[in-house]
């Protein structure tokens, strides 16, 4: 995570884009500062790809600016912005070598052919595939291909680069190395990398900031912990990892905010656990499977204490979710829980005992 | 057995295909003016024959001429629209796209006679080689545009844009990239709109003026019997020369998908 705040490198300003009828972007308001990992994550459709298309230069905006280190974008193709990027399928040029490919974007600098090559070589080095120049970019696998595309794309030391959901077609085993090998490489060149992805976990993992997006619009934007823990809307919420949402209604407006939620009783929550203004009434609280836990008999509870029966269990191994019908509420809440040494997994109807806290508790009006 | 009727309808086929073909050069090599069995003897003199013959020689001058030149025409008509109906969207595409491939099912003669009267009547030119170019250009184009539609729907669209991202222009791009890439389809519309225009006979008919092609000079030939020897030699020459043809177009096709590392779908050959 980046610690100090730094140089605002991309600023897009109320980016509006439509085709026909059909809105893509609804009023893009973005930052994105020097150096940074960042995430556009949405469902498919919500316009991330078409966002990301437009700082590339792909798309025209119907409406809106944007900026890369304080230059008007606005009719500038795409060969000369200071931004590059990796496709989705990649993109390798299948009659090109791979060094022919990593060098292509050289054919037009005052580079000697000697310092090209040297160029080449070592953008292969820095993603791992030293030596590989004279092969036939045919006989790469998925993974290669991947780090063939970002060796191409990073030769020519863009400001900015740009990533259309580029592990989507690989595996999930190879999918998490190169998470890890993406943020390794991010950190040592220092350029600011901007991920398109579906996929929240990858988002959460690799990103210093994410922008949550829904239907043309960015639905919140913030660093993974805070998005995790204090999403601003319910759409967030349920989008970025699992949340049990229980009916609540409102009790205490003045100071601490009081509820009286279905199944867990009476709650005093912090006003900054509220998402959006709350009045009194109905509403909804959140609360996350790992917050909540399964007491066993010869636990000591700490926090708060909730009964409930045993709906349904599904065993991954490393953890167990439980789905618990609580004592008063209409539709089970799911619990994970870590499978420590010792600690049996519940069968279906048991009666257990859950214990809850509080502070992990989200309102939602 | 079904699987022996089978074969037999196989072969009666093929023979029905290929057997005047191979009649061809027999009646070439025969020592004899009548068409006819039996043969007569061994002669290589209808082939010497037209070596001499010079107005045969202007006739396959100018069809090549016209073949080559419409081949080249029809297959940059052809890249373009391909390109644009795979590329873009505009309005009343299916519409222009629809009149563009109308010549494919257009009776030849209605083409021809509808030229003629353009050429000679409305607009009073002369006819000429250019007017038999023109037309072989036009039947010829919706062809290649069959042909290079699926070559260009089957390169995808972020080939061009990752070139255009590292630097290039849109010009450069099409050189560099997309140019090599769709070149096995540019090659295949050459020779289609070539073989096309060399066979081509009722236009060239109407619009040949002084300067007959080839099959309307080898069609004026028919009329005189003691030459139909030297249009057997002709044709012998022709069906080795197509043969040659398709296999060196067929062994870059194929290299050129080998390079392209698609799979390969069909072919001449």
């Amino acid at each position: 995570m980046t610690a100090s705040p730094r140089r605002t490198l991309i600023e897009a300003r109320d980016v509006v884009k439509t085709y026909g009828d059909f809105t893509a972007l609804e009023g893009i308001d973005l930052d994105i500062r020097e150096g940074e990992f960042f995430s556009l994550l949405g469902p498919s459709g919500c316009g991330k790809t078409t966002l990301l298309r437009t700082i590339a230069g792909f798309e025209d905006m119907s409406a809106g600016t944007v900026k890369i280190d304080g230059k008007d974008m606005a009719g500038v193709p795409p060969n000369r912005r200071p931004t590059n990027m990796v496709f989705q399928s990649y993109a390798i040029f299948p009659h090109l070598s791979v060094g022919e490919n990593v060098g292509f974007g050289l054919r037009r600098s005052s580079m000697s052919k000697a310092e090209k090559a040297k160029a080449v070589e070592e953008a292969l080095a820095m993603v791992g595939l030293k030596g590989y120049g004279n092969r036939s970019a045919q006989a790469l696998s998925g993974g290669q291909r991947q780090r063939v595309a970002l060796a191409r794309a990073l030769i020519l030391k863009p400001k900015v680069l740009l990533l259309d959901e580029p592990l989507s077609a690989l595996d999930k085993k190879l999918r998490e190395q190169m998470q890890v090998e993406l943020i390794k490489l991010q950190r040592t060149v220092g350029i600011t990398f901007i991920l398109v992805t579906h996929d929240q976990e990858e988002a959460l993992v690799m990103s210093d900031r994410i922008a949550v997006m829904f239907d043309g619009r960015i639905a919140q934007m913030d660093d993974p912990e805070t998005l995790y823990k204090h999403p601003k809307t319910r759409d967030v919420a349920e989008f970025i990892g699992v949340m049990n949402f229980l009916p609540a209604t409102v009790t205490a407006t003045d100071g601490r905010i009081g509820v009286d939620v279905a199944g867990l009783g009476a709650a005093s929550l912090d006003p900054g656990q509220c998402a959006g203004t709350i009045s009194a009434g109905d509403c909804s609280v959140g609360v996350r499977p790992e917050t909540m836990s399964i007491l066993f008999p010869d636990d000591t509870p700490r926090g708060r204490v909730a009964e409930g029966v045993v709906d349904e269990v599904v065993y991954y191994g490393d953890m167990t979710y439980y789905d618990i019908h609580l004592d008063g509420a209409d539709t089970p809440v799911r619990i994970s829980m870590r499978n420590l040494m010792g600690r049996p997994v519940l069968d279906i109807r048991t009666r257990t005992r859950v214990a809850w806290d509080e502070r992990s508790l989200v309102l939602f009006p | 057995m079904s699987g022996g009727w089978l074969r037999i309808y196989a072969i009666a086929y093929l023979v029905f295909l290929y057997a005047p073909i191979f009649l061809l050069p027999v009646f070439a090599f025969n020592d004899s003016t009548i068409i006819a069995f039996p043969l007569d003897g061994f002669t290589t003199r209808w082939f010497s024959d037209l070596t001499t013959v010079g107005a045969l020689h202007d006739a396959v001058w100018n069809s090549l001429v016209i073949a080559v030149t419409s081949a080249v025409l029809a297959t940059t008509l052809g890249i373009c629209a391909a390109r644009a109906s795979t590329r873009y969207r505009f309005p009343a595409k299916a519409g222009i796209m629809g009149l563009i491939m109308l010549p494919l099912v257009l009776p030849e003669i209605i083409v021809a006679v509808s030229l003629l009267v353009v050429i000679v009547q409305v607009l009073g030119l002369p006819l000429a080689q250019w007017s038999v170019i023109a037309a072989h250009t036009l039947i010829c184009t919706p062809f290649c545009i069959a042909i290079l539609n699926a070559s260009f729907s089957n390169l995808d669209a972020s080939l061009e844009e990752a070139a255009i991202d590292l630097g290039e222009t849109r010009w450069s791009t099409f050189r560099l990239i997309t140019f090599p890439l769709v070149m096995p389809g540019i090659i295949s519309s050459l020779l289609i709109s070539f073989t096309i225009s060399l066979d081509e006979f009722i236009i060239a008919f109407f619009l040949t003026g002084a300067q007959p092609t080839l099959p309307v000079y080898v069609w004026g030939l028919l009329r005189f019997p003691g030459q139909i020897p030297v249009v057997m030699a002709l044709g012998t020459i022709l069906v080795l020369a197509s043969i040659l043809l398709l296999t060196i177009a067929e062994y870059y096709r194929r290299r050129g998908v080998a390079r392209a590392g698609q799979s390969d779908s069909g072919g001449f050959l």
